[in-house]
């Protein structure tokens, strides 16, 4: 909820929720009750209660989150096929006084960019990583990702996802958060209001960590892709509760901040 | 009194705000915008019932939604 705004109404009302200023004020392109638009909304909210907007540099991905630069009003690379971490990299080493972070889907992150990903949380780097995880390729037309479910359908497993033959779906928030330069790792849900605010918690979190210069955040999001699923966004709703949270359980599985080991991996700074 | 305001251009006919509604005022109109999508809306006669929560906007993927929260009565603050 932005609480920032304070408008209030000649007749005394006070404006309590609307669009953070850093949200640009165009429709998105997404579908109706894709989760995105609350993604981005939280992470807009979030640029603004943390007064970062003006350094922020954003690293898209590919996938629907393409258009990003859209939609959020900060400065931003491109760096498409899961390679936004290590461009992210980059951009911090250059620039270690902005706040970078990088916006990838499934496809993106889990799969062709599983490698980036991996090394720059092994290695760090301060830059925060917020993941989306619907278990499917959206933009391409609904393939199977990595993170697809056993027995999900999807255009390229029409009979479901199979684990003898494609594996088991891959839990990213627990193995990044193993790794030994991942400050901050969480997995939220974006599927009911009360899992949309610890969401939000979560992120501000994986932002801090790097605003304080402790190293890496990552947080997922489990979100939903009525389209690609085949179905309305309220079953899809249902479906993250239903299916998607006992196989991606929610919460915390990295916090140096309340580990009390967060000192050790400044003094590993640039 | 609280209230909220839909935006119908950017309003997409998702109807998730019409499940978290905790006094169930929210509902799908006949209206149509120009995307093609019937548009969610409070009925006049039920938006004396709004709490002003925000669990609609929250959950709102379209930023469509504005809440508006009345003072309570009781406060003087």
């Amino acid at each position: 909820m932005s609480k920032a705004n304070t408008t209030v109404a000649p007749s005394g009302e006070e404006l309590v929720f609307t669009r953070p200023a850093s949200l640009v004020d165009r429709p998105t392109h997404y579908c109706p009750g894709c989760h995105h638009g609350i993604a981005h909304r939280l992470v807009a909210e979030l640029l603004d209660e943390m007064g970062v907007i003006e350094n922020t540099i954003a690293v898209a991905s590919i996938g629907c989150s393409v258009f990003l630069y859209n939609y959020i009003d900060a400065d931003g690379v491109e760096s498409p096929h899961g390679r936004a971490p290590a461009v992210a990299t980059g951009v911090k080493r250059a620039r270690p006084d902005k706040f970078v972070f990088t916006y990838q889907g499934d496809g993106d992150l889990a799969s062709i960019g599983m490698a980036e990903i991996i090394h720059a949380a092994n290695r760090g780097e301060r830059i925060s990583v917020v993941f989306i995880n619907n278990t499917v390729y959206g933009m391409t037309g609904g393939q199977m990702a990595p993170t697809t479910l056993i027995g999900q359908k999807t255009t390229t497993c029409p009979a479901g996802r199979c684990l003898e033959r494609e594996g088991a779906p891959i839990r990213m928030a627990e193995i990044i958060a193993h790794l030994g330069g991942t400050a901050f790792c969480a997995r939220g849900s974006l599927d009911s209001v009360k899992n949309i605010r610890q969401a939000k918690k979560y992120m501000r979190q994986a932002f801090e960590v790097q605003a304080k210069g402790f190293g890496f955040g990552f947080v997922e999001l489990l979100s939903g892709c009525p389209t690609n699923w085949r179905m309305t966004p309220v079953a899809a709703n249902k479906r993250i509760a239903d299916e998607m949270i006992p196989y991606f359980p929610l919460g915390v599985y990295r916090d140096v901040v309340a580990d009390g080991t967060c000192g050790s991996m400044v003094a590993g700074g640039e | 009194m609280s209230r909220i305001t839909v935006s119908e251009e950017r309003c997409k006919g998702c109807l998730l705000c019409t499940q978290v509604c905790p006094v169930e005022i929210i509902r799908q109109s006949e209206r149509i915008n120009q995307h093609g999508y019937k548009v969610a809306e409070v009925p006049a006669e039920d938006m004396e019932k709004c709490t002003g929560c925000a669990s609609c906007a929250t959950i709102c993927p379209d930023v469509a939604i504005e809440v508006w929260r009345g003072k309570k009565p009781k406060k003087s603050a």
